[in-house]
């Protein structure tokens, strides 16, 4: 974490913040919590489809962990939002496609355990790295939503990275899968590292993550467990981006349809 | 063994039960405690299971986060009993692979009530409410079934259900206090699952094949009819205070009895559903013997993956 700002936004009461300060931190809040938001969403997708008994109640509990980090995102976010009649539903819910955040890694699709684990795999990673980091923020709420999701996303590190060993390392045929699911997601990775203007303006601040510092040390993190389940690591050189600007895929669309529904349909009610 | 002693350890085991004792794995008990304890565990299972589905058809559209977490951790519960129960059956003798099997080829059956379709948002009310609380009237008397294993993973499930039954009935008088569309919503789900609320206690005594028996093992504890009656009589107060009406044109309280008297059921119904034909058996059973299916390159990779590591701390050892 740099700190090479002299004013220090998290010092300010909220009223006081400038509105280009404000809206940086919602920008801010919301590209980290969108990715909770669309993995957790794909997660809950999976409930009650799973290869056993065991890794459905895995998936679920990493569902519920990065839907509960979400609430205390959008939480904060609602206050600092210009909005004042926005909530966390709101927020999660009424937007339109452009203006959701995530990276495109997390969208998507749950084509089979193997695509579930490495997506999962490749999204902890760089979740625990990030939530390392933000532990340090000069915002204190963030500091303390990071502090409390590091010990769930520890979990869901161990969990991805001990099926992609078994995966990697088990049979012929679910190394050849989990190889194929490594390479078709790799394209996504490098967008995690991608700073849109809000993140470079919170890094000044001192509150956001300087996440070009993470790269190498992912890449060390996920090679390391790849080899060792003797899996290949991808030398691809060409990545996909666009989601941290509102350029998704076209998963997208559909999973806002489904998450969508009720608070579309039903209008200004609640529940 | 002789008939006699056997007959002579069938009358200690009679009388063990009769004291209130609980039944081990270890020790000794007839056959048909064995067998009907497998059916009625491994059944109760399934449900747990089979029931993940008609919620977890909710989760992806929970109308908001608060609600998207309760559903995600009760499904998750509900995946915990499972796991708790299926244990609990496997100290008989019995393999969960063996335990699968029996439900993917129809052998095992489950609660009929999930083989009926969740539509609406409310459902995710209404079966919190009288299903759960279906379910919690057949499991309290369990808490104190006979057969160990059983009964302590009971004692935890009922904790856990009625939670659920809260949870629902939450939902519904937020529903019953909302727009007009809120309210018919909730009007509508408990039109569509008050009876078959009704059939999951079971078939009437008279019908019931299981019930004897299993009285005397404490399997259970009062019969079908009487829970039923119970479950109406704790549940018509409660449509009252949500401001909804119970549909059943019979439904009346009487004096006389202490009781409400209800009108006919339809067992046409119930027993098409048992039987396969409901509106949704054919797709719960598709999704979970998909699930399975598609599972099974993971589970095998996962035993090949242990397999390959007991192996290869057993060669580190020898060269040591």
């Amino acid at each position: 974490m740099t700190n090479n700002s002299t004013t220090d936004t998290s010092s300010l009461p909220l009223g006081e913040m400038s509105e280009g300060q404000r809206g940086n931190l919602y920008n801010y809040i919301l590209g980290i919590a969108d990715n909770s938001l669309i993995l957790g969403q794909r997660l809950g997708e999976l409930c009650g489809h799973g290869p056993s008994l065991e890794t459905d109640i895995a998936g679920t509990n990493i569902s519920l962990d990065l839907f509960g980090q979400v609430r205390s995102y959008f939480q904060y976010a609602a206050q600092i939002s210009s909005d004042n009649d926005a909530t966390e539903d709101t927020i999660a819910f009424l937007r339109i496609e452009r203006q959701y955040r995530n990276v495109l890694l997390v969208e998507q699709p749950n084509t089979d355990f193997g695509y579930t684990i490495v997506r999962q795999f490749l999204f902890d990673a760089y979740h625990l790295l990030f939530l390392r980091e933000l532990e340090k923020s000069n915002d204190e709420t963030l500091a303390a939503i990071a502090k409390k999701s590091i010990k769930e996303v520890s979990y869901h590190w161990r969990f991805s990275s001990d099926w992609i060993r078994r995966l990697g390392d088990g049979t012929e045929e679910s190394h050849e899968r989990v190889q194929e699911a490594v390479t078709d997601l790799w394209m996504y990775t490098d967008e995690l590292f991608h700073q849109t203007e809000a993140d470079q303006a919170m890094i000044a601040e001192g509150i956001g993550v300087e996440t070009s510092k993470l790269k190498e040390i992912y890449y060390k993190m996920i090679s390391e467990v790849l080899e060792e389940a003797t899996l290949e690591v991808p030398e691809g050189k060409y990545f996909h981006k666009g989601g941290k600007q509102g350029i998704h895929s076209e998963y997208m669309g559909y999973i806002l349809s489904d998450m969508q529904y009720m608070q579309r349909t039903y209008p200004n009610m609640e529940w | 063994m002789s008939e006699k002693e056997v007959k002579n350890l069938e009358e200690i085991f009679e009388a063990r039960i009769a004291r209130d004792e609980k039944i081990e794995p270890k020790d000794w008990m007839p056959e048909k405690y064995r067998k009907t304890h497998i059916r009625q565990i491994s059944q109760h299972a399934h449900s747990e299971i089979v029931g993940m589905l008609p919620e977890g058809n909710w989760i992806s559209r929970a109308p908001s986060l608060r609600r998207k977490v309760a559903l995600l951790a009760k499904v998750q519960d509900e995946a915990g009993h499972g796991l708790y129960l299926y244990s609990a059956c496997e100290t008989l003798g019995i393999s969960r692979n063996e335990l699968y099997d029996q439900l993917h080829t129809g052998k095992a059956k489950y609660s009929s009530i999930f083989n009926y379709p969740t539509v609406t948002w409310a459902d995710m009310g209404a079966i919190g409410w009288l299903v759960d609380g279906a379910a919690i009237i057949n499991q309290v008397p369990l808490c104190s079934t006979s057969y160990g294993p059983y009964a302590r993973a009971m004692i935890r499930v009922c904790k856990e259900e009625s939670f659920h039954q809260r949870q629902g009935f939450e939902i519904m008088l937020k529903l019953a206090n909302g727009t007009p569309e809120q309210k018919d919503m909730a009007q509508d789900a408990l039109n569509r699952w008050w009876w078959p609320s009704l059939m999951m206690l079971g078939p009437t005594d008279a019908e019931s094949v299981h019930t004897a028996q299993s009285m005397k093992w404490k399997l259970k504890r009062k019969t079908n009819d009487e829970l039923r009656q119970q479950f109406i009589d704790q549940t018509v107060p409660q449509a009252d205070l949500l401001g909804l009406t119970i549909p059943d044109p019979d439904l009346k309280w009487n004096e006389e009895t202490g009781h409400y008297d209800f009108g006919e059921i339809d067992w046409d119904e119930f027993w098409q559903v048992v039987k396969g034909y409901g509106p949704s058996n054919k797709k719960r059973m598709k999704d979970r013997v998909g699930a399975w299916e598609e599972g099974t390159w993971v589970r095998d990779a996962a035993m090949a993956y242990a397999e390959k590591k007991e192996k290869r701390k057993n060669d580190i050892k020898r060269a040591i």
